[in-house]
């Protein structure tokens, strides 16, 4: 089978305190139920500067300058032993919230964002030597008053937009009684769309691409744009590739929560093995809504609030070039509706059992890549180490089945798993963040086989209990499929030849 | 615990009685198990939920306690739990809520 190949991965941070204080969802509830309270009273405190983020191990992890398994030989808690980062990465780049600002500005094509005038001189400076939107910093415009920006907030509920302790500007509601279009759901669009339109041009820029080349793009995050008639009518992919110069893509928006990734990218390899398209991007945006999720348990045991960072992601699936890992799509684990909702149910249907289907062991798999949920976040919210949980999860399985051993269980959770590095952005950790390290791996001949497995909680949209995933296998690129075209070409000219011999010898024979 | 699913119990206890209703937990973490347990016998803690001051003295169990696992077809078991009870903290959820349990528990 001709297999589709990651041509390239991208991975962007945004450092969003301000965003948390504003728009995350449990600061929204804390405000409207108890405004006074000692939470929204501390949690200033709590946040962490543009520096400290850069130097938290995780974040380095997700853009692609620290290895996760490295996680390991770092004490912990994380945010007490930073390491010498980078706003720079090998897959993306952290981004401070300034400068995402202006990144919402020329991400806005209905003029809701409003930034304040000196401050948008500063960020067109800035703007101005950033390499991927420098061509871009005309669309910030001249900037606003301060005086039109209080007065869009204090009397068309516009949203604020804060940066050192400042007001700088604000984003409009984009119709005067549309919920879907509100002040609240617009930022948290543009927020989606911005993020994406970093990734996917981290992408591009990183990989050495062509915006051109990309023909679909499939935007996979949990939030819906549209207007009161149509919720979720879409369409951030097309949204995002517009700001990127993808002239010659379309694209849509795929959502399955958590799973979300593991779908799109599913569906981006059938879509290229199929012929067609040649090139799909899968893209996803951060979510505001999750800054501060857990925020209460950070404050309320004196760390800082970690989930201050918005997360992104892109990949190109490609036509098999026989250099860059494959994707089996004969090896795909669904969690299908028949099957019941037990954890150890789901992870049969994601794990072994396309596993089974190819005849393969756990132990052939070398890395999994599952919610990688850092666990500096989660454990501290009573929500457990979460990969840890689904590499024992795993184990357990493999022990059932005989392909291992009870007492090799935590040896196998070392090996074939890492430690969660990615933000708590929902579909964001969820099996996408290894991708990259992955296909390096892969071209580098260290990794032969990974598996990714994203996972969905459907219930939270209230219209199923059922639980979901989707699971597939990534493979170092054997080369078969260049030379197996350079085959058939040499068995065709064997063949015509064998042709004319008989046809000649008939002939003779005549 | 789930705002919701203290709505959930706190409305069938009021139909079905609380002393002829037990709670089965399936929680994959200590704290969290015993949270609950407290929760549905002596009211929720953290004063969220409609269970806020509302002690309905329901008795909590784990599936891993032996009192329920002993009454599930052991297939069933084995299809749906058994993979769980080799990755997570047993003793420690088993703990926890019979401590809440004891404490807690009327009926």
């Amino acid at each position: 089978m001709n297999y589709p190949v990651i041509k390239g991965t991208a991975y962007a941070l945004v450092h969003a305190p301000n965003l948390l204080l504003v728009q995350g969802s449990t600061q929204n509830m804390e405000r409207a139920k108890n405004p006074y309270s000692e939470y929204l009273r501390k949690l200033p405190q709590h946040l962490r500067s543009f520096s400290e983020v850069v130097n938290y191990p995780p974040n380095q992890a997700y853009i692609g300058n620290l290895l996760p398994d490295e996680l390991n030989n770092i004490a912990k808690p994380w945010y007490e032993n930073p390491v010498q980062g980078d706003s720079q990465g090998k897959y993306g780049e952290i981004m401070d919230e300034a400068l995402f600002y202006a990144l919402l500005k020329i991400s806005d094509a209905f003029d809701l964002v409003m930034l304040e005038k000196s401050f948008t001189e500063e960020l067109k400076e800035r703007i101005a030597s950033h390499p991927l939107f420098a061509h871009q910093a005309d669309l910030l415009k001249e900037g606003y008053g301060l005086e039109d920006i209080e007065m869009r907030i204090q009397d068309h509920k516009a949203e604020e937009l804060h940066f050192d302790g400042k007001l700088v500007g604000c984003v409009k509601r984009a119709h005067d009684w549309d919920v879907n279009l509100n002040a609240h759901v617009m930022l948290e669009n543009l927020v989606v769309k911005a993020s994406g339109v970093l990734a996917l041009k981290n992408l591009i820029a990183k990989n050495d691409l062509a915006p051109e080349e990309i023909e679909y793009i499939i935007e996979c995050s949990e939030e819906a744009c549209g207007d009161i008639n149509q919720r979720g009518g879409g369409n951030f992919a097309k949204a995002i590739g517009e700001v990127c110069g993808c002239v010659n893509a379309t694209g849509s928006d795929l959502r399955g929560f958590c799973a979300a990734p593991a779908h799109a990218l599913v569906q981006a390899a059938a879509l290229v093995q199929a012929g067609v398209y040649k090139n799909v991007a899968v893209v996803a945006g951060g979510a505001t809504a999750k800054l501060g999720m857990n925020g209460k348990d950070h404050v309320g045991k004196g760390m800082p609030v970690l989930e201050d960072m918005l997360g992104a992601f892109a990949v190109l699936i490609s036509e098999n070039d026989g250099v860059n890992p494959v994707i089996r799509t004969d090896i795909v684990g669904r969690h299908n509706i028949g099957r019941g909702s037990a954890p150890q149910a789901v992870m049969e249907a994601l794990v072994t059992d396309p596993l089974d289907r190819a005849g393969l062991k756990i132990t052939d798999v070398d890395k999994y890549s599952v919610e990688m949920q850092n666990p500096e976040i989660t454990v501290p919210a009573g929500a457990g180490d979460v990969p840890n949980a689904n590499y024992k999860m795993i184990a357990a399985l493999g022990v059932k089945r005989g392909d291992i051993e009870r007492q090799q269980l935590g040896d196998f959770v070392a090996e074939h798993g890492m430690p969660g590095f990615a933000p708590t952005q929902g579909h964001i950790p969820s099996g996408a963040p290894f991708i990259g390290y992955a296909r390096d791996l892969m071209l580098e001949g260290k990794m032969k086989r990974m598996m990714v497995v994203g996972k969905g909680s459907l219930f939270l949209g209230r219209m199923t209990n059922l639980f979901d995933g989707v699971s597939f296998v990534i493979e170092a690129n054997s080369g078969e499929s260049a030379a197996g075209a350079v085959d058939t070409d040499a068995v065709k000219k064997v063949v015509a030849a064998a042709m004319r011999a008989v046809a000649e010898r008939l002939m003779e024979e005549e | 615990m789930d705002l919701e699913n203290q709505a959930r119990i706190k409305e069938l206890a009021e139909k079905l009685g609380p002393e002829n209703l037990v709670v089965i937990l399936g929680g994959a973490e200590a704290e969290a198990s015993g949270l609950a347990a407290e929760t549905v016998s002596n009211g929720d803690p953290t004063f969220a939920g409609p269970l806020a001051g509302v002690s309905l003295g329901l008795p909590a169990y784990h599936i891993f306690e032996d009192a329920i696992k002993n009454l599930v077809d052991p297939q069933v078991y084995d299809d749906q739990v058994s993979m769980m009870e080799m990755v997570l903290d047993v003793d420690e959820i088993i703990k926890e809520v019979s401590t809440y349990r004891e404490q807690y528990a009327k009926f």
